[in-house]
């Protein structure tokens, strides 16, 4: 029976990937690509094609990529899409070539995030066996977490568009999967490589180096140590076997020297690509230096353009400071209390970064709903979830109308499409915060059912 | 006494012989060496075929090396050789124009329209005589002089983000050349009255007399001019000589109440004018510092041709009428250009006087019909796009009939090439993908390759610096039309850098087309006494055909400038929010533990801590209460 279920869920999923699949093929041979490429929800000004293609323009043309403010993102990108940009089968769109490479990249990290989804799904189980808590919590009904993380990431309309709409976002969440599935699966050199890369592409993935090192000392999200201790205490019976093992130094000294030795094998190429145009500085200032500094105000679904447009001079760096010591000031509390559990520690950071973030887009969204699909299982009890989903999709369908009304009609004015992006962002808080609730109270949960506490002793 | 006396009476003698003898010797090198301050002053007037009649007027003045006479000057403005010397500039020209130059009925080919149509607003350029990275400094410095000088914003163009340096397709190409334009400078009577006062006259007397104020911005184009050279090489140690003209270029139109008092059937006749009729004064006299004093009538060589003059008729004119006898008539040397002639007649104003002013007229007898000469395509520029966020810039040419005779000229062999050189410089809040740009050639899209010779673009810089494209296209002769279009976004600034009018939009400058292959020029016969005419040696020089597309309006979107407090205030609540909640549900879980804790070891100790405990807080706050 168990098996003929997994075959027909299984069997669903791979449907749903192809459906998915031609969908967005379907999509890409649309004219002019819907104009999606030129949404502000899709193409900021570091994930955007356009851009992309000037930059490529401007680097076969003998100048730096960099020359002009149009061209933000990584030289290495430049040299291996920039081709994409101009080469074209004939008859076909221009941008098909590129629009492949999108989608073979989200098929790619869908993969990613099922193979990691299973191994976390076998991580928990096995975590539960060894609490005796299979009785209580029915781990029949527990879904396959993998393929539906895999499903939300394929068929979310946000990562849709963003593949469609031609960003480099796509690849840029290919890059931070390949992180963390590297680290699931104790690729270390993958692990490094997925890490160095998704920093070089931007500059927030940087902190999921906290995530990837607990997950390489301890392994794969399980509950806290203590219950385990609490548990054998209470059989009498220690059995370190069925402990969840010690940090151990030894991954992560690996890991530290295979991240520096990719992160100067991609300083090195870059070296060499901007060899003749103001070399590695350059590209320094004018990726991570535009990422920090806020210089392009064009609207996006985020908060801080608008901010930085209106804010007075004067202020201006002081703010700065505040909204980027804003991220990095709630890397330790959450490291502190979601060490046992990294992979969702690793969620929430990148929720984090897509919400504070200079510049961001559906695409970044995108990548923290589909990991988000990790953990259907834990989070069961999350509030307000049917709330969040209509926020949501009220949001994504109101705010390309204000940005109609405000940019193309004139008759709006920018406070109606910053209220949708407000909306957006505390619908994003109000995510995380549940999301990170939701995760101790089940914490909570497992530990009530060892010590035989009832239920409603939470909080 | 006597021989006492003598010595100093020989000694007198002598000083005296001498320094008659260095006067003599050194007025000697003035008249050889023409390095005496010279002033000129001279008017021309062009009917138009639109029934509308061009005058320009023309001041030049010239001082010699200061080496010479110190730093004092006779006529030429101190104000001007102190800018020059200052900041060692080799050439400058500021211009201030209203209104645009209408190309296709006013013409575009002649050494007039070529060199004194300019873009609406201000613009300036100037080429320094100091090492590379003093530039821009020098050019800081010459805007805020200059804007001083001129009651006018130029100092606006200080800022990186609004000159260029354009490489090599700006006529005075070289290194040191930098290039600004106003496009939304308003020019008025304010920006008049500086410039007048670098005449010697002023428009006290002479033909200045004549620049009647409403007159002037009552028409249709006005541009007033500077133009500075500074010949010679500042840079061996001697001092150069400055030549600086100042030109006034206006288009009004005649009253016609003289012509329909004579024709009143005819109304296709031009309007007869009369100086007194058009400024409402007339000329009494020359300025008495001016060399030559002149006033010359152009009858271009369409307007000849329609009149049918030739060489051997020209001097009885049967379809006009001059109230006054010219001086001399010149004629234009015959070139291949085209079979008619264009015809100068010449006044003398000296030989007038305040009993006896001097007033020319015009009346036509018979309507006439004609066109002038026109560049070899036609250029044009406009937006393309709606929507405040992206948008396109086109520049069309569109061929005209001087083409169509190049054409038919020039078929022999097929292989025939027209170049046409575009500069255009965006500023930076107009983001330009160069990489989209497209060309047409007769409405089908060519590979860019084919067309463009070469192409240099710097982009622009967000804040820095604007960007700017120069583009050498080789277009066949046979060309209709063409068009080039690039893609922009528009910019989103902040509040503090949206000008006064937000809402009104941005200026675009104008692009300059120019055709190197063409010169303009007007050479004309009986050149002995054309030496002496600083205007018409002018003529003579080969200047290049070039024109200036319009300038565009880009609507930009604005934020809401009542709302930094709002937004500010609402940005920062939300954050609150995050931070707060967020905090708040991690930390949540340690209170619960530690009252847990507490229970827990409430439990085990047993009432007697507790006590100690309650006793101790008890102490505590009657401690408190006490103080």
């Amino acid at each position: 029976m168990e098996k003929v279920k997994k075959k027909i869920g299984s069997f669903s999923f791979w449907n749903w990937v192809t459906a998915s699949i031609i969908f967005r093929l379907i999509l890409i041979y649309f004219p002019k690509n819907l104009n999606l490429s030129s949404r502000p929800e899709v193409s900021t000004p570091l994930t955007s094609f356009r851009r992309l293609a000037e930059g490529y323009w401007l680097k076969q043309s003998f100048m730096s990529p960099y020359a002009g403010s149009m061209y933000h993102g990584s030289p290495l990108l430049l040299s291996l899409l920039g081709p994409l940009t101009i080469n074209r089968i004939e008859g076909q769109p221009n941008h098909l070539l590129y629009s492949l490479v999108s989608v073979i990249a989200d098929v790619v990290s869908a993969m990613l995030i099922r193979a990691t989804g299973q191994n976390l799904r076998l991580a928990y189980l096995r975590s539960l066996e060894s609490l005796d808590l299979v009785k209580q919590i029915e781990v029949s009904e527990f879904l396959f977490s993998g393929d539906i993380a895999a499903l939300i990431y394929l068929c979310n309309p946000f990562t849709i568009v963003a593949c469609v709409g031609l960003s480099t976002s796509p690849i840029e969440n290919m890059a931070v999967i390949l992180c963390l599935y590297g680290a699931c699966s104790r690729l270390i050199p993958l692990a490094a490589f997925g890490w160095v890369i998704a920093t070089h592409l931007s500059l927030y993935s940087a902190i999921l180096i906290i995530p990837v090192i607990f997950l390489l000392g301890c392994g794969p999200d399980s509950p806290p140590r203590k219950l385990f201790l609490q548990r054998h205490q209470q059989k009498e019976v220690l059995n370190q076997s069925k402990l969840p093992p010690r940090f151990s130094w030894g991954p992560v000294i690996h890991f530290a020297f295979w991240a520096f030795l990719w992160s100067v094998y991609v300083l090195v190429l870059c070296g060499i690509s901007l060899k003749q145009f103001g070399g590695l500085w350059e590209m320094f200032k004018s990726t991570y230096g535009f990422i920090l500094t806020v210089e392009d105000l064009s609207p996006n679904i985020g908060v801080l353009w608008y901010f930085f447009a209106e804010v007075f001079e004067f202020f201006r760096n002081f703010f700065l400071i505040v909204f980027h010591v804003n991220i990095l000031f709630m890397i330790l509390p959450l490291a502190i209390r979601l060490r046992h559990r990294p992979c969702y520690l690793a969620f929430v950071y990148v929720a984090i970064c897509s919400m504070l973030k200079s510049y961001p887009s559906v695409g970044d969204s995108a990548l923290y709903l589909g990991l988000l699909g990790w953990f259907v299982n834990e989070l069961a009890d999350m509030q307000f979830s049917l709330f969040l989903f209509c926020g949501y999709v009220g949001v994504s369908l109101l705010s390309p109308v204000m940005h109609n009304l405000w940019i193309w009609r004139g008759t709006g004015n920018a406070n109606f499409y910053f209220a949708t992006a407000m909306v957006y962002a505390c619908l994003q808080i109000v995510l995380v915060v549940e999301g990170v609730s939701a995760m101790l109270n089940h914490d909570r949960k497992l530990r009530n059912l060892i010590t035989g506490k009832p239920q409603d002793a939470k909080s | 006494m006597v021989l006492l006396q003598r010595p100093h009476i020989l000694l007198l003698l002598i000083g005296t012989h001498q320094f008659l003898q260095c006067w003599i010797a050194f007025g000697s090198v003035n008249e050889e060496g023409q390095k005496q301050e010279e002033f000129s002053e001279e008017l021309l007037l062009k009917p138009l075929p639109d029934h509308k009649l061009l005058a320009h007027f023309h001041f030049q003045s010239s001082g010699p090396p200061s080496t010479s006479n110190g730093c004092h000057h006779h006529l030429f403005p101190k104000a001007i050789s102190q800018l020059v010397q200052k900041f060692r500039i080799k050439e400058m020209e500021l211009s201030f124009t209203k209104g645009r130059w209408n190309y296709e009925s006013w013409g575009g080919f002649d050494p007039l329209s070529s060199s004194n149509a300019k873009p609406p607003g201000v613009e300036l350029w100037a080429v320094f005589d100091v090492p590379q990275h003093h530039i821009d400094a020098s050019w800081k410095n010459l805007t805020h002089t200059l804007s001083g000088l001129f009651c006018a914003s130029i100092n606006f163009l200080e800022s990186t983000a609004t000159y260029s340096t354009p490489e090599w397709s700006f006529p005075p190409a070289s290194g040191n050349v930098r290039y600004g334009t106003l496009p939304c400078e308003a020019v008025c009577t304010e920006n008049l009255t500086p410039w007048l006062k670098l005449l010697p006259c002023r428009d006290k007397a002479g033909i200045a007399l004549l620049l009647d104020r409403p007159s002037l911005y009552r028409g249709f184009y006005h541009s007033q001019q500077l133009h500075l050279t500074s010949t010679g090489s500042s840079s061996e140690g001697i001092d150069s000589g400055i030549i600086l003209e100042q030109t006034l270029t206006v288009v009004l139109q005649p009253n016609s109440e003289m012509a329909i008092e004579v024709h009143a059937s005819e109304k296709h006749i031009q309007p007869s004018w009369s100086l007194s009729s058009i400024f409402g004064k007339q000329v009494s006299g020359r300025c008495v510092l001016a060399k030559p004093s002149s006033v010359y009538l152009l009858l271009d060589r369409g307007l000849s041709a329609a009149n049918g003059l030739t060489s051997e008729n020209f001097w009885s004119n049967p379809s006009f009428e001059l109230s006054a006898n010219p001086d001399r008539i010149f004629l234009e040397e015959s070139s291949s250009h085209s079979k008619s002639l264009s015809i100068l007649y010449m006044f003398q104003v000296e030989k007038y006087c305040e009993s006896e002013p001097f007033d020319i007229g015009l009346m036509w007898k018979v309507p006439v019909a004609w066109l002038c000469q026109q560049t070899p395509l036609h250029a044009s520029r406009f937006l393309m796009g709606s929507g405040n966020e992206r948008a396109a810039i086109a520049i069309s040419l569109k061929s005209t009939q001087f083409t169509e005779g190049f054409m038919s000229a020039n078929s022999k062999d097929g292989s025939c090439e027209l170049r046409v050189d575009v500069f255009q410089v965006v500023p930076w809040y107009v983001k330009v993908y160069f990489h989209s740009l497209r060309v047409f050639v007769d409405q089908q899209p060519r590979a860019v390759s084919d067309i463009i010779e070469k192409i240099h673009v710097s982009p622009s810089k967000d804040k820095m610096s604007p960007g700017v494209m120069e583009v050498v296209l080789k277009l066949p002769c046979r060309v209709n039309t063409a068009a080039l279009t690039i893609e922009f976004d528009k910019g989103f600034l902040r509040i503090d850098e949206y000008l006064p009018d937000a809402n009104q939009g941005f200026d675009i400058p104008s692009a300059i087309i120019s055709f190197p292959n063409f010169h303009a020029s007007m050479v004309f016969l009986e050149d002995d006494s054309l030496n002496k005419s600083p205007l018409l040696s002018k003529f003579q020089e080969k200047c290049p055909v070039m024109s200036y597309t319009e300038v565009l309006l880009v609507p930009l979107t604005t934020p809401d400038f009542s709302m930094p407090y709002n937004v500010i205030t609402i940005t920062c609540t939300v954050f609150a929010l995050y931070f707060g909640s967020l905090l708040n549900v991690l930390q949540r879980r340690v209170a619960e533990e530690e009252r847990f804790l507490k229970a827990k070891a409430a439990k085990k100790t047993g009432r007697l801590p507790l006590l100690l405990s309650k006793l101790s807080a008890k102490l505590r706050g009657s401690g408190i209460n006490q103080n």
